[in-house]
Formats: C-alpha cells, structure tokens, sequence
C-alpha cells in the first residue's frame, strides 16, 4: 500500500520579516501505484509543499494533515516521516562535505532497515548497479555527498537514492531542472522503474512539461498561490504546455 | 645624505628580530619573558589565572611519565639510567657518539642500520645543538626549569618502517618538558607523542629537520578534565626538508600551544595540519607563526576545531611572516571553526605580514559558522537519526584534515574520539531535555 493523502494543509514559511503563509488549503490523493504530477508557476508554493511534507524546519504547518498509509506525518521528525516510507527527491540537493556517497547510503539503508546494517557481500554491487543505471561511474561512490556534483550529477544521484532505498511515496521536486534532454531521459528512466513495481507512488513537482514525455502522469494538477485549481489528466499538461500557466493565475487572483 | 648601516637585531638564537607584534622574540633567559598582565597581543584571548601555575616558573621540575611504546611494550625514557657496564657507549659504524651522552639508549628501529637515540637533554646541550630559543614564559620555564630533558635522535639516511610513540602521561603534579628531536639528513620517520593524564604541564619541544629530511610529527593532547597544558612547539626544516605536523587537542581544561616554523635554507615545505574539539569550559589556543625567512619555502596550515558546550572557547591565531629575501615562497592557512551549540565561541585571527612582493602565493581563509541546518535536514530526510546525521556532518568536516595524517592508528583515534565527543553531547543534551520535561 502507498497511499499519502493530504487535506486541508496549510504552511507558514519564516522569513526575515515573521511568518508568511504559502500554503493555503492543499488537498490531494496519490493512491497506490498512481503518478501525479503538479505543475505551477515559479512561487506558487511547490516546494514548499515538498519541504512541509518532508519535514524542513522551516516550513510550519498550522492546519491539516498528510497521512501515508494511516499515519500521520505531520507530527513525526523529519527522519522518522522518512521512516514511514517517504522520500524528498530535492531541487537543491545539500552538500555536506566529507561523507561519502557509499558512508551516506549506508547510513541511510541502516537507519531505514531498523538498524540492521545491509549485507557487505551484496550492497556494495546493488549500490555500482544503481549508480550505473543512472550513467554514474562507480568512483561516484567515493565522492563527497553532492559537494562538486554537476547540476545534473546531483539529479541522478538523487533517483539512485530513490532506487536504493525504495520508498513507500517519492515526492520529487523539480528533478528535471537543470537537466539536459539526455540526462532527463535517464532520470525518467529511473522513476519509471521505481513507479512500475506497481505499488509505489509518485508526486512529480515540476515546472515544465519535458520530462511527463518520458514519465506518463495518471493525474495532473495545476497549482497556483499555495493551493490546487485544476485538476485533469495527461491532457492538461498539454494544453499547460501550449497555453501556459496566465489564465490560471489570473483567474486565482 | 648620511649612508647609515643599520645593523639588524638578532635573538639568542642569531635571528633577525622584525619590530612587529607578529614576530615573537626568542630568548632562553627566563627573565627575558615578563609575566603577562593579560594587555599584551600574544595574551588577551588567555585566561591568565588559568594558565597561572605554568607561567609562575619553577627550578628543578620533573618530566612527564615518558614512555616509548615498543609495539606495546613501554620503555621507560623518564630517566636515564648510568651507562650499563655491559654496554660502555655502544657505537656502531656510522653512528655519531659525540652529541649524546653516555646514558642515552641507541635503538636500531625497523627500517635501519643505524641506531636511533633516545637520550636525556641538557641546558648545556640543548644550546649547542643550535635549537630555537624558548618563545615565551611559559616555554621558558619549561626549557630552564626540567631536571632531565629528553632528546630523540633519528639519523642520517635512517628510514623508520613505523612510527615512534611516545607515550605522556601526567601524574597529577606539575611537570615540565624539554625536549629536542632531530632528524638527520635525508632521514624520515613519523614521530608521535600522546599526552594523557593530569599534569599542569609546560612544554618546551624543538625540532631540527636537516637536509631532505621527512618528518610527520603528531602531537595528540588527549588530558583528563583539569589538565593545563602550555608551550612551544618549534620546528626547523632544512633545505629541501617535508615537515608534516598534525596537532590534536581533545582533552584538558587549558592547551596553549605555540607552534612556530623557520627554516635553514631553500625549499623546505612545512604542512601543519590541527584538529581541535573543545567541549564546555575548555580553553584550546593554536598560535602559529611561520617564519618565511628562506626563498622558495613553502607552508600550508590547515586547522579545523568543532565547539560544543557552555563557556568552550578556542583561539586560533596564524601569524605569517614574509621576510625581504624570501622570494619565491608559497604560503597559505586556512582555519575553519564549527559551533555546534550556544554558549561556545570561536576566536580565529589569520595576520600575513608581507616584506616582497617577489613570491609565488600568500593568502589565508578563516570562517566560523553554526552547525548547517540544511545538511542535517538533507540527511535525516533519508531517515538518518538526528544524532546520526550530526556525527556525519562532524566527521566530515574534519575528514578533510584526517585522511592527511598518514598514520593509520592516528586517523582511527581520532574518528573515535570525536564519535566519543559528539555522543557525550547528545546524552547530555538528552539529560537535559529529561530534566526539564520533570520540571515542567
Ligand atoms: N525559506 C523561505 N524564505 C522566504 N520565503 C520563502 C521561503 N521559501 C519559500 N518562500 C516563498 O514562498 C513562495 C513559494 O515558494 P516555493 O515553494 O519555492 O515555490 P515554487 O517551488 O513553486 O517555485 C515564494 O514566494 C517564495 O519566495
Ligand atoms: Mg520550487
């Protein structure tokens, strides 16, 4: 089951001035073995959305819920929401110096297999494997945590974390930007992999049409100022991709 | 106008003194160092009363428990024995009995056929070997105060397999050390000296790197709470010579170090690398000065410290010194600073003084920054526990200077050492969440 169902949330960000709500009432269902994608503007609040579910300390939730399969992560800690089977696919992957992608994907297995270290005879090879379905050398393993990755490298590495440690629902924000057509491909490649186990879920955040060419939506939802105002299929995307995001906009303000 | 000659100053140890705040005068005399009022520069970010029993200099002060870990065997080098009569100044061929005293141990370690030696070191001899001259009180009292120094001699074309250990521990009295080691030509050996227990201990330590020599040298300050530790560590290296020095403080309530470089002729390179923890109340002060006073040296310093807790407080000063005929040199430090908790505070104050513009590089870095939020929500949004995630972030920051040393069971020491640091913190932190949920 992959169920994460978000009703009536709304998040405060900080910000230097005080508190300010971006989101303004979010409902929505990705039911098991669904993709969504939501498509906004820049600033509508997409990423907030991510954050708020993932957990970051900025973003406060001051009503609603999100559940995954039952449980409320609203009032989980962020590794604890991650443990529940959620995943953050970042559009700003963080750096942190002086861990190795190998340390930190280890770290990550242990932590989310309750403690129980995977078995060094097969991970390293499943981690070459993962790493290699993405068009990364097995020398990326060594490297520090996004620290010097290319725009694209820090993409990839993310959908081979999503590959790795399988999660429940990956919500993945803006996976496509900053990537080249090839490069978007692969990432496809990756989600549709992990989507075809038939009993996932996706949330795709994404600005642009490009990459739901290679990664089929079963749902689209238009987003604008902090909350969803359109909802459709495949055939949304398309007339978004032709008509743009302006009536949508105006007809929210 | 009148051609005036203007005849430089030179310290007892016949080097130029440059008029400035930056250069610090040597002198063995002990009178020649006036206790601090706390006002002086080289002073202000020291708590005096805290470091009052090592600059209140003392005569015939004993040493710390010396000893040399012979792969786990320890041999004593605290005193040295008379000469045993079996054994009447052993020389072997090759070996230069002259500089040594009759009681001093030769050893011929792995890697060699010429014996290394450890032996006592005296005022008189000290002076004659031509080392640098103590740089403050506190070195001072230690250089002209120990009963019985100690001198480790590697010789020439000698090239140690392992390191030489040398294990310091304080016995809860006040202990003083002077101590020379020497690296003859083209020798290389990793030299390791481990301080532990309680001591108030003023140190006094000179190194000689002759020609093309090749030293890493690892000073690991791992003392007991309470433990108050002050000095110099001065290095020379000779033309062509690599100096790599990597300096540890963890433990104790008081470190002041004063770590200074020269060389004696072109082309030495000197890396200093220092890897500081300091937990609540803890003083750390890393004070080096490098003295570019030869062309085509070189110098990369490289420190990093990690703060938690109330009242911890380290001071990183890196003094630079270009002199006029250094020419050609390359030199770069860099200090990084983590804080992980209110109530610790980072003091770094990078100072280049440049007197040619004829070199080849001369910067410096310093930051201090809190504890990264971003990365910490990055790792736990992968289901790392927050403890977890801090550790890594922590061993990252400081892997960059740790996989420099070289020294296997330096590097896994230290990765303990600071796992040991960051879970005390959280089960403190932990305590204290309790207590206030009970209070509530
Ligand atoms: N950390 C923050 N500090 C201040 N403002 C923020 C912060 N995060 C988001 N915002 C504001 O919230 C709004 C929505 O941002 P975001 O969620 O990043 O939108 P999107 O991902 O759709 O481009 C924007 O107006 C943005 O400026
Ligand atoms: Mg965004």
């Amino acid at each position: 089951m992959a169920d994460l169902l978000i009703s009536g949330l709304h998040v405060e960000v900080e910000t230097e001035t005080g508190p300010k709500e971006i989101l303004k009432g979010v409902d929505l269902a990705v039911h098991t073995g669904e993709i969504h994608a939501i498509m906004g503007p820049n600033g509508s609040g997409k990423s907030t959305l991510a954050y708020a579910l993932a957990g970051h300390p900025k973003y406060h939730i001051t009503a609603g819920s999100a559940k995954l399969d039952g449980v409320e992560l609203t009032e989980l800690k962020v590794d604890e929401r991650a443990k529940a089977g959620l995943f953050l696919g970042m559009q700003y992957p963080v750096e942190v110096p002086g861990v190795s992608v190998a340390n930190f994907l280890r770290t990550a297995k242990t932590a989310l297999d309750g403690g129980v270290a995977p078995k060094v005879r097969t991970w390293p090879k499943e981690v070459n494997a993962a790493l290699a379905r993405l068009d990364l050398e097995a020398a990326f393993a060594s490297r520090s945590v996004n620290d010097g990755f290319s725009g694209g490298e820090k993409k990839r590495h993310e959908i081979a974390q999503l590959e790795l440690l399988n999660p429940k629902v990956a919500v993945l924000d803006e996976i496509d930007s900053g990537l080249d057509i090839d490069a978007v491909k692969v990432v496809a490649e990756g989600i549709n992999r992990y989507a075809a186990q038939g009993d996932r879920g996706v949330l795709l955040i994404t600005h642009y049409t490009r990459i739901l060419r290679y990664t089929t939506p079963d749902f689209v939802h238009v987003f604008v100022d902090g909350r969803v105002v359109e909802e459709g299929g495949t055939e949304l995307a398309e007339r978004l991709e032709v008509e743009g995001y302006e009536k949508f906009v105006k007809a929210a303000a | 106008m009148p051609n005036e000659i203007t005849l430089p100053v030179l310290d007892s140890s016949g080097v130029e003194v440059v008029e400035s705040h930056l250069h610090p005068k040597a002198s063995y005399a002990l009178d020649d160092h006036l206790a601090p009022t706390g006002k002086e520069e080289v002073w202000r970010f020291t708590p005096l009363s805290r470091i009052a029993s090592l600059l209140d200099a003392k005569s015939a002060v004993g040493p710390l428990k010396w000893a040399w870990d012979n792969d786990g065997d320890l041999v004593d080098l605290t005193e040295f024995p008379d000469a045993p009569p079996d054994e009447p100044s052993s020389c072997h061929a090759g070996d230069s009995p002259s500089r040594h005293s009759a009681r001093s141990r030769r050893i011929h370690l792995a890697g060699t056929t010429t014996a290394t030696t450890f032996g006592p070191l005296t005022i008189a001899d000290a002076k004659a070997l031509g080392t640098q001259a103590p740089f403050d009180r506190v070195a001072a009292a230690a250089f002209n105060g120990a009963t019985e120094g100690l001198s480790i001699d590697v010789p020439a074309g000698a090239v140690l397999d392992a390191p030489i250990v040398i294990k310091a521990v304080g016995e809860n009295k006040p202990a003083y050390g002077r101590t020379h080691i020497s690296l003859g030509a083209a020798a290389s050996a990793t030299i390791v000296f481990d301080y532990s227990g309680l001591a108030d201990y003023a140190e006094y330590l000179d190194v000689t790197l002759a020609a093309g020599a090749k030293l890493a040298f690892v000073s690991i300050q791992d003392w007991q709470a309470g433990a108050v530790h002050g000095g110099q560590h001065s290095f020379e290296v000779g033309p062509g010579a690599e100096l790599k020095s990597v300096t540890v403080t963890l433990g104790g309530d008081l470190v002041r170090l004063m770590e200074t470089v020269r060389y004696a002729g072109e082309g030495g390179h000197a890396e200093m690398f220092g890897v500081y923890f300091a937990d609540a109340g803890q003083h750390q002060e890393h004070r080096l000065f490098i003295d570019q006073n030869q062309p085509k040296t070189v110098s990369r310093v490289d420190y990093r410290g990690a703060l938690q807790g109330d009242g911890a407080h380290t001071v990183w000063v890196g003094d630079v010194l270009i002199r006029r005929n250094a020419h050609g040199i390359d030199s770069y430090e860099a200090n990084k600073n983590l804080i992980l908790t209110d109530g610790a505070r980072a003091d770094s104050v990078p100072n280049l003084e440049i007197e040619t513009g004829n070199i080849v590089g001369a910067g410096h870095s310093s930051t201090t920054g809190r504890f990264d939020e971003e990365q910490l929500f990055y790792l736990m949004s992968r289901g790392i526990s927050e403890l977890e995630a801090r550790r890594l972030v922590v061993q990252g920051f400081f892997f960059d200077i740790i996989r420099r040393i070289g020294v296997p069971q330096v590097e896994e020491h230290l990765q303990d050492a600071v796992n040991a640091e960051l879970t005390r913190a959280a089960e403190a932190e932990a305590r204290t969440n309790t207590n206030e949920q009970r209070s509530v």
